[in-house]
């Protein structure tokens, strides 16, 4: 599904992915872990191409194909998907209209016909039902409006919603209660499916007590410093990044 | 940051997508502006004396006039000389009776325009009283419409086959002394449209205009006069492409309306002059004078406007609100690209009790343009419980662009309720990122941003123009995105 090779990426004149090698097959869910600044959100924004992230150097193969010279509006319609920590808001532009557009615009990419009104209605209705969202929110401006955990939900509706094949969720813990978080995790859970590859990045454990990954990767500046399964992340909860940070110093 | 630019300047490059020149010899009187011309422009229109006297009168009062300056758009000197103020297409002797008599080159143009002449798309339900140039070349749907008692035809026609309403009512609500550009306009206006719509009648269909400069540095002065008398609706829709055109052209439009008691008159605008090209070389000057007279109990005018074309716009369509209850609204979406500029809004004056006005303004600033919002809301003493409510939001594209807003309040009276909300935002590249993780193009992206931030005014907009206007700002904007 993913292969990512020697990744090196820079944000201005700053170096902040430093060789980064990972391989993600379809089904599995990958954690990618670490402290602040250790580059995991911007890994998640350099596979969806942002393009304030400069690739120097390496390869991102996706499904066989050279992922980062494809345009982001390509690699959505590709089937990569990514839940925003800080979803953008889009005053004027309804919830439902601007699903149906990115919907309908992955479908033409699979060569299938677009969504008609009722039809789209109805597959919303039975998507929301995984997320437990308001109804009301599908005809509010996109995220105008939403609290922090509304807009988390909303990011995984969205996921529910267009069926990717390579999901990245990226801090999609962050500002989250705990009830919210079950839920957000359920909806996850739910999605999770044999030809579904996920990626989630995350600062903290706690979200991997409700979404159990299949390897987990730590992040260190720039570089992944350890891999491995679930319980590395049991490992860091228990250590803390602090004593991984001397663990990279002495592997050097 | 600098990405976010480059995309911008790449995607607002856009070809006037209507710019062509029909071939037509033209009837045209030589450049400048006195006497002689507005006699010669009055005779060959046949019109009787009191047109000829009222022009002169124009005319000796623009001379003592000085051009506005107040204005937030800045163009070289208009040199008033140097303009031809009269060109006709060539006609057989008293000018076509039908369809087959009208040039092929001018249906081929209104056939580029999309125009609707022909009978059979004349069924979507649009009366076209087409302006080419000065010379209103074709009138339809007139039987059916004159069955009712309505009467639509060009004004020059209207002059000569109704001389006693054009008498009562020209002038009524823009006198030629009104400014700069009115009273030019008062003095050689070309042709336009003219609507009597008679008591208690509801005009059946939309009626449209549509306006096009042809010739070479001919200005065009378009007078247009509405009225519906006591009970009376009518909605009327004014659309405008114009081709492409290196050396600027002056267009100075008079629009007047007349709502008498309960009555009620839509007026919607799509306006796509030449905006001239990217580097604001060319492009239509668009000085126009837009006032609409609530002189009835009950009575009602509403504004909409599309404004994307035009290298300069200076337009305030305007509601004098006299009735008692009367309702003034005005509806507006401008854009500017490259280095258009924009000076427009509205000036609701309530003098009647209870009369109600509603503002609502949407700026829409890409590229170099300029746009500025200039509305005055004033409330007489007489006019008790008098309401306004103004919205003026900018959205802007990009970061050399700008946004203006000028409110002028004037309350005199302590029982007015007058609200104000303004707002200004800029479409992000975190918004556009947004989108496109999601599978939409930058393009779409922009434009469902845009439309987005349209839509109470679009709303306004009958059926077929808002589809209209809605594709005129799509390709107005391709290309500039921020």
């Amino acid at each position: 599904m993913l292969e990512i090779r020697n990744l090196h990426a820079r944000v201005g004149q700053k170096e902040i992915l430093k060789g980064i090698d990972l391989t993600v097959k379809a089904g599995e869910v990958h954690a990618i872990m670490g402290p602040n600044g250790s580059g995991k959100s911007t890994l998640a924004q350099v596979l969806a191409g942002r393009d304030l992230y400069v690739v120097t150097e390496g390869q991102v193969l996706y499904n066989g194909k050279d992922l980062l010279e494809m345009s982001p509006e390509d690699r959505a319609r590709e089937g990569v998907f990514m839940a925003f920590q800080y979803p953008v808001e889009i005053p004027g532009v309804s919830n439902l209209y601007f699903l149906k557009a990115a919907l309908n615009t992955i479908r033409k990419n699979r060569g299938l016909p677009d969504l008609d009104a009722m039809d789209f209605l109805a597959l919303v209705k039975e998507r929301m039902k995984i997320m437990e969202m308001d109804q009301s929110l599908l005809n509010r401006p996109v995220n105008a409006g939403f609290s922090g955990g509304e807009k988390k939900r909303n990011e995984i509706f969205q996921m529910a919603v267009l069926e990717p094949k390579l999901a990245i969720l990226d801090e999609t813990d962050s500002g989250l209660d705990i009830d919210a978080l079950k839920t957000v995790a359920a909806g996850v859970n739910a999605l999770r499916s044999p030809e579904r590859s996920m990626i989630l990045v995350t600062h903290y454990q706690r979200l991997l007590d409700y979404i159990t990954p299949d390897f987990v990767h730590v992040l260190s500046d720039g570089r992944i410093v350890k891999s491995g399964g679930k319980e590395l992340a049991l490992e860091l909860e228990a250590s803390g990044y602090a004593g991984l940070e001397w663990e990279t110093a002495d592997a050097r | 940051m600098s990405t976010q630019i480059d995309t911008i300047e790449s995607l607002a490059e856009r070809e006037y997508k209507w710019g062509f020149v029909t071939d037509i010899g033209a009837d045209t009187v030589p450049p400048g502006l006195n006497e002689d011309v507005i006699r010669v422009i009055s005779a060959k229109k046949q019109e009787p004396p009191f047109m000829l006297e009222w022009r002169l009168r124009a005319f000796r009062h623009w001379q003592t006039m000085t051009e506005p300056t107040w204005q937030n758009v800045h163009y070289p000197p208009i040199d008033y000389q140097s303009i031809v103020y009269y060109s006709a297409p060539k006609s057989k002797k008293d000018g076509p009776k039908s369809l087959d008599e009208v040039d092929p080159e001018l249906l081929k143009t209104y056939d580029k325009l999309g125009i609707p002449l022909r009978e059979r798309e004349m069924l979507a339900g649009v009366a076209v009283d087409a302006v080419f140039d000065s010379v209103s070349v074709a009138t339809t749907f007139k039987g059916k419409l004159a069955d009712m008692g309505i009467i639509f035809c060009s004004f020059s026609e209207a002059v000569r086959e109704h001389p006693d309403l054009v008498k009562k009512y020209l002038g009524s609500v823009v006198p030629f002394s009104d400014n700069f550009f009115a009273a030019l306009n008062a003095a050689v206006f070309s042709d336009g449209s003219f609507c009597y719509v008679p008591k208690g009648v509801r005009c059946p269909m939309e009626l449209s205009t549509y306006f096009r400069i042809n010739a070479a540095n001919t200005g065009q002065f378009e007078r247009t006069l509405i009225i519906a008398d006591e009970g009376a609706y009518v909605s009327y829709l004014e659309g405008c492409t114009a081709p492409m055109r290196d050396t600027n052209q002056l267009h100075a439009a008079v629009v007047e309306l007349v709502a008498h008691d309960n009555a009620q008159i839509k007026y919607s605008t799509v306006q796509n002059w030449y905006p001239g090209d990217k580097e604001g070389k060319g492009g239509i000057y668009n000085f126009v004078t837009k006032r609409g007279k609530c002189a009835g109990v009950n009575s009602k005018i509403s504004w909409t406007q599309v404004e994307t074309g035009s290298a300069i716009t200076w337009k305030y369509p305007s509601c004098l609100l006299l009735g008692d209850n009367s309702v003034g609204e005005f509806y507006s979406v401008a854009l500017t690209n490259n280095y258009q500029q924009a000076d427009t809004g509205t000036k609701m004056i309530h003098i009647g009790k209870n009369t109600r006005s509603t503002i609502v303004s949407k700026g829409i600033s890409a590229g170099h343009g300029q746009n500025t919002y200039r509305g005055a809301v004033k409330i007489l003493k007489s006019a008790t419980n008098a309401r306004n409510y103004s919205q003026c939001d900018s959205l802007l594209l990009g970061d050399k662009c700008g946004a203006h807003t000028f409110p002028y309040l004037e309350v005199k009276n302590t029982s007015a309720t007058v609200e104000h909300e303004a707002s200004t935002s800029k479409i992000g590249e975190d918004q556009i990122f947004y989108c496109r993780q999601r599978g939409i193009s930058t393009e779409d992206a922009v434009s469902m941003i845009v439309h987005g931030f349209c839509k109470e005014v679009f709303r306004e907009l009958p059926m077929e123009f808002a589809v209209e206007a809605q594709k005129l700002l799509g390709v107005s904007l391709e290309g500039s995105v921020g």
